[in-house]
This record gives structure tokens, sequence and C-alpha cells, in this order.
């Protein structure tokens, strides 16, 4: 973390958290429904565990449909979040007033394209965080132009700046795809996106990484993260934030919390300031309050647990930072702004990510996890990348591809088999709780 | 794969309107095209009438909609509801797979509506594929839908 003031409570908490030894953790959960959102939030708060909490909005309100998500609050229909627009900011605000506090601020998770309204509606409830980008919630959850998001995300961060007390912002560039996106490029766009924050005024930032398939690998990934945010945001107050794997997840308890510990780990040898949690009821269903306090507090014990141990794993030493440069300076070189550059990069294929449908990726790069575990590059497109050529490659298929999909389930389910999960137990959570 | 040449089947493979999940999209593309099918794949949060003018312009043996964000039975219904009032969509096959809910195991229980509402047939979740592959094999035979040959509605 940069050695600046941060501005906003969110930051704050962050520091003192990191401050204290703690990693901060914090759920994935939204419910349409007040009571059941303010249940979960109260429940997050009074975990044992250094959290902060969340809202996540729901796909209507993700995509500007906030009609429908009108409609489904009168009927009742379910909703996977918390349709913040159509609540609207003064019941958003007045849910926010009764449960965050400088303890425990309340980040705001979208996934939102072309956010000016959400943003509008959220400098007005007095959110306290959100987190994107023009990069990282457009190629992979909308159909929106890059052009079209990098104005509307150019706009939103001028909003925040402008405002007395800016919300903090994060970087979802570090998570494209939730997975099969190598590490390089995962670290470029997170830096590229904060770049772009700071473009257009914000310097309370934060920078994003995903769990991918190699602990190593991942260790490397995110020393290189750091250094390159700390080579280019000097100036900026910033974090980072690992999230727990996030692509086809275990589907057994067991291997749910071991996936989680080994990203919990991760995050503290890292040096990782805070972590998203995931819970074991991710391959299945929208986790219950319950289920995410549940993590919250497996993640909790075993942060603490890790501080106090020798190191086990050791970072890889694949050239990520010098890869994750190369992509972040050849792109800046492109326009005289971020923005711009962006745009332009995706263009001409000059960034790529591996299996993106969006209409402005080129699609032509490809990953692979090695026998090894490693997840490295198969075919770079355009992308300014040198790629060991293998033998002859064939073009993967829609199993390889579900194999390849499924790699950490498979990693981490199978260890109920070796009975490798024991040494985990003993980090149960304790129970029972009132909560439900 | 076959021994014997047929026309390739076309299929358009889409998400519904809300739903940003892309690898289900990827892996299906890939499955289809495996079979010797052409694949047009619109890709996630796609809007009702982009579906309805690409299925227009493609005229496909079948239109896949994959989605798994929980919106499945909301989306997914009013999609249908949409193409079956268009008179010549009303023959179109269309099927939809995912998790179509939010319940988990349970989401079952919108595959019904959802069949009744004009999907040809609905597959959920864990046991999706495999009944996905039993109706592309019923594909093989079928001539193609009403709506090449002019006589819908």
């Amino acid at each position: 973390m940069a050695d600046t003031r941060p501005r906003g409570r969110f930051s704050r908490r962050i520091r003192e958290a990191h401050a204290q030894g703690r990693l901060v953790v914090q759920p994935r959960m939204g419910f349409a429904d007040l009571a059941t959102m303010r249940e979960g939030l109260l429940g997050v708060r009074a975990a044992d565990a250094a959290a902060v909490g969340t809202i996540t909005l729901d796909s209507y309100t993700r995509v500007n449909d906030h009609d429908s998500a009108r409609a489904a609050l009168r009927t009742g229909a379910e909703l996977n979040g918390f349709p913040l627009v159509a609540h609207g900011p003064g019941t958003t605000r007045r849910l926010l007033d009764s449960v965050s506090g400088d303890d425990f601020p309340v980040q705001v998770r979208h996934g939102s394209a072309l956010p000016y309204p959400l943003f509008r509606a959220m400098v007005a409830a007095g959110v306290d965080a959100t987190e994107g980008g023009p990069v990282s919630y457009c190629l992979p959850y909308s159909r929106a132009p890059i052009s079209e998001a990098v104005k509307a995300w150019a706009q939103c961060c001028e909003l925040i700046a402008a405002q007395p007390d800016p919300m903090h912002l994060e970087s979802f560039g570090g998570c494209m795809l939730g997975q099969l996106c190598p590490p390089s490029l995962l670290v470029a766009l997170s830096v590229l996106e904060a770049l772009f924050f700071r473009e257009h005024g914000l310097s309370d930032i934060s920078l994003s990484y995903a769990q991918q398939t190699h602990p190593g690998q991942d260790l490397e990934a995110i020393a290189a993260l750091r250094r390159l945010a700390g080579e280019r945001l000097a100036q900026a107050d910033w974090h980072v934030v690992l999230y727990t794997f996030m692509g086809v997840f275990p589907r057994t308890p067991v291997g749910s919390f071991r996936i989680l510990e080994e990203s919990v780990r991760l995050a503290v040898r890292s040096g990782s300031e805070r972590l998203i949690v995931k819970t074991p009821a991710e391959a299945h269903r929208i986790p219950t309050i319950t289920e995410n306090v549940d993590a919250l507090e497996f993640a909790d014990s075993i942060a603490r647990d890790e501080a106090g141990r020798a190191p086990e794993v050791e970072a890889t030493e694949s050239g990520i930072y010098e890869e994750a440069r190369l992509l972040v300076d050849s792109t800046l070189e492109l326009a005289p702004t971020v923005g711009e550059a962006l745009i332009r990069a995706f263009a001409r294929g000059h960034l790529d990510v591996p299996y993106c449908l969006h209409q402005d990726n080129a699609n032509r790069s490809r990953a692979y996890v090695d026998p090894g575990g490693m997840l490295r590059w198969a075919e770079p497109g355009r992308m300014p990348l040198r790629v060991e050529r293998g033998r002859t490659r064939r073009p993967v298929s829609a199993k390889g591809l579900l194999t390849m999909l499924g790699f950490n389930e498979r990693r981490f389910d199978r260890e109920q088999l070796t009975h490798g999960h024991l040494r985990g137990l003993q980090y149960a959570p304790r129970r029972p709780r009132s909560l439900s | 794969m076959s021994q014997v040449m047929l026309p390739a089947k076309k299929f358009v493979v889409s998400s519904v309107s809300s739903d940003a999940h892309m690898w289900n999209l990827v892996f299906l593309q890939l499955l289809l095209e495996e079979q010797g099918a052409e694949v047009t794949n619109l890709g996630a949060c796609v809007p009702d009438d982009l579906i309805i003018e690409e299925c227009r312009r493609t005229r496909p043996d079948a239109l896949v909609i994959s989605t798994v964000n929980g919106h499945g039975h909301l989306d997914g219904l009013r999609l249908i509801r949409r193409i079956r009032s268009e008179p010549d969509l009303v023959g179109l096959r269309v099927v939809i797979g995912g998790k179509l809910g939010v319940r988990g195991a349970e989401n079952i229980v919108f595959a019904e509506e959802l069949a009744l509402s004009g999907f040809d047939a609905v597959f959920e979740a864990d046991a999706g594929i495999d009944s996905f592959q039993e109706f592309l094999a019923t594909l093989d035979g079928a001539d193609r839908p009403a709506l090449t040959t002019g006589a819908a509605a």
C-alpha cells in the first residue's frame, strides 16, 4: 500500500486492519429485499473476522434494466441481488446508515459496463466503495462497445472525484472471465484500469487478482502486481484485493473449504490487504447468510494461522512481471490517454482475453493449464508476447475445455480421497450461531 | 464423425438478456462444432430483439439458450413468449438449459412453466448435458423446422 493518507473510510479500515496484521475478508452477498439485505450485512458485521460488508447487485440493475428490477420488487419475483437503483438512493442510504460505520464500511458490487445511473444513485446514497472498470466490466459482462464503456467509466470516475468524500474504486481487471486468463494479462489489465482511474482524478483505489490454478504462480503474479503498482501509482493510496477462485468450483464442502484455505494463505503470504471469499454453496446456488459468515470466519482463522507460519509455497519465476510490464507499456504507447489506448489495444488484438466472446475482443489468444498446474499461453494471437511453441497444437475440444475449466474442482475435491483435508479440519468455524 | 454427409446443422447459441456468463456458451459452441454444426454464438447479455433478428437471418435448426445466473426462469419466459408471438417463429425449435433459478436442485420447478410456454426442451443444470446430447441426436433424422419451408402459422 502506498504511503499516502487514505481518504475514504473504506481504505482507512483496510489500512488499519493491515497495520494490525489482519486480512480484511469480504463476502459476495446480495438479496433483493431490504430486510434480508440488512440481516445479511448485520450477520457479516457480527462475524468473528476482520470483515467489511458487501451489497451485490442483481443482474437487471447490471444491464440498466431497472424497470424489470422494479417489476420484480412489486411481484416478489426472485432476483439474484439487491436492485439498488430500483430501491432508490434514499432507501439505500437508510439501509447503509443502519448497518455501516467506520469499522464496517460497505462495498457495492455490480458488474455494470455503463454504470452512470448507478453511480449517481450510489453517490446519492453515500456508498463507501464500489468496483469495476471500463474493460473488466465491459468485456465479460456486456455487449457495450469498449469505447462506450470507456466514456461511461470516465464520467463515473469524474463524478466520484468531484465529491468531498470520494468513494473507493476497485479495478476488477485481475479477474477477467474468472479463469483461463494467464496472470500477466490479469496483472496488466488491473494496472491499466488503475491508471485509467488515476487519469480521471481518483487516488483512493485498489487492484485485484483472482486465484488461478497454481499457488506459486499466483504468488509470483501478485508480487508482479504490487511491484508494477508501486512503480506506476506512486501518488495514489492503493491496496490489493485477492479473489478466491472464481471459476468452476469444487462441489464437496471439504474441497470448497480447501480452495478457500489456499486463497487465504496466498492472500496473507503475498501481502494482499483484502480477500473476497467464496462458500461451499458456490458450485450449486447463491449462498445463504450463514454460509457466507462461516466462510468469513473460516478465512479469518486461516489468515491468523498463516501469519504465524513459515512460508510453504515459493513463488515461481516465470517472467510475469516482465510480461505484464510489456503489455502495460506497449498499450500506453498506442494513444495519449489510457482510455483511448485501451480501446486501440483491444481493436488491434494487442490485448486479447482468451475465449472472451465480446465483439471488441479479438478472441484469438488461447491459454491452457499445463500438467504442473501452471496457467500458460497456448496462443498469443496478436499480443506482443513470446510464446513457446509446443509440437503440433490441436484446437481445444469441448471436453478439453471442460477438463481445463474443472482443473481446480478436481484438484480440491480429489483431496477427500487422500485425507489431505484433515489438516484443514482444525480450522472449522465455531458453531452454533444464532443467525440463519 | 457421421458416416453420412448431411448438410451441416445450423445453431444459434445465446445467453439471455441479463446473464453475463460466458463459459457455458464457449463450451456449447465447441460441442456443436465438433459434431459438424455451424454455430452463431451471440455471447452474453443478448437482448430479445437481437436473438429474434439473428434467428430470422440465419434460420437455424435450433436456437439454443444457455443461462446460469438464476434469472433464466424470468428472462427465458419473456423471450419464449416473444418468439412464439412472432408468426414466422412459431415453428422455430428453441431449447433452454442451465441453472434456471436461484434455488439449486429445486430449480426444476421452473422447467414445466418454461416448457408449457413454448420451449421445445428444458435442460436443468446437472442432468442437462446428457439430455441435450440426446436432443441433438433426435435432430439428425428430423426435417428442418417449419421456418425454412415457410409453412409456419
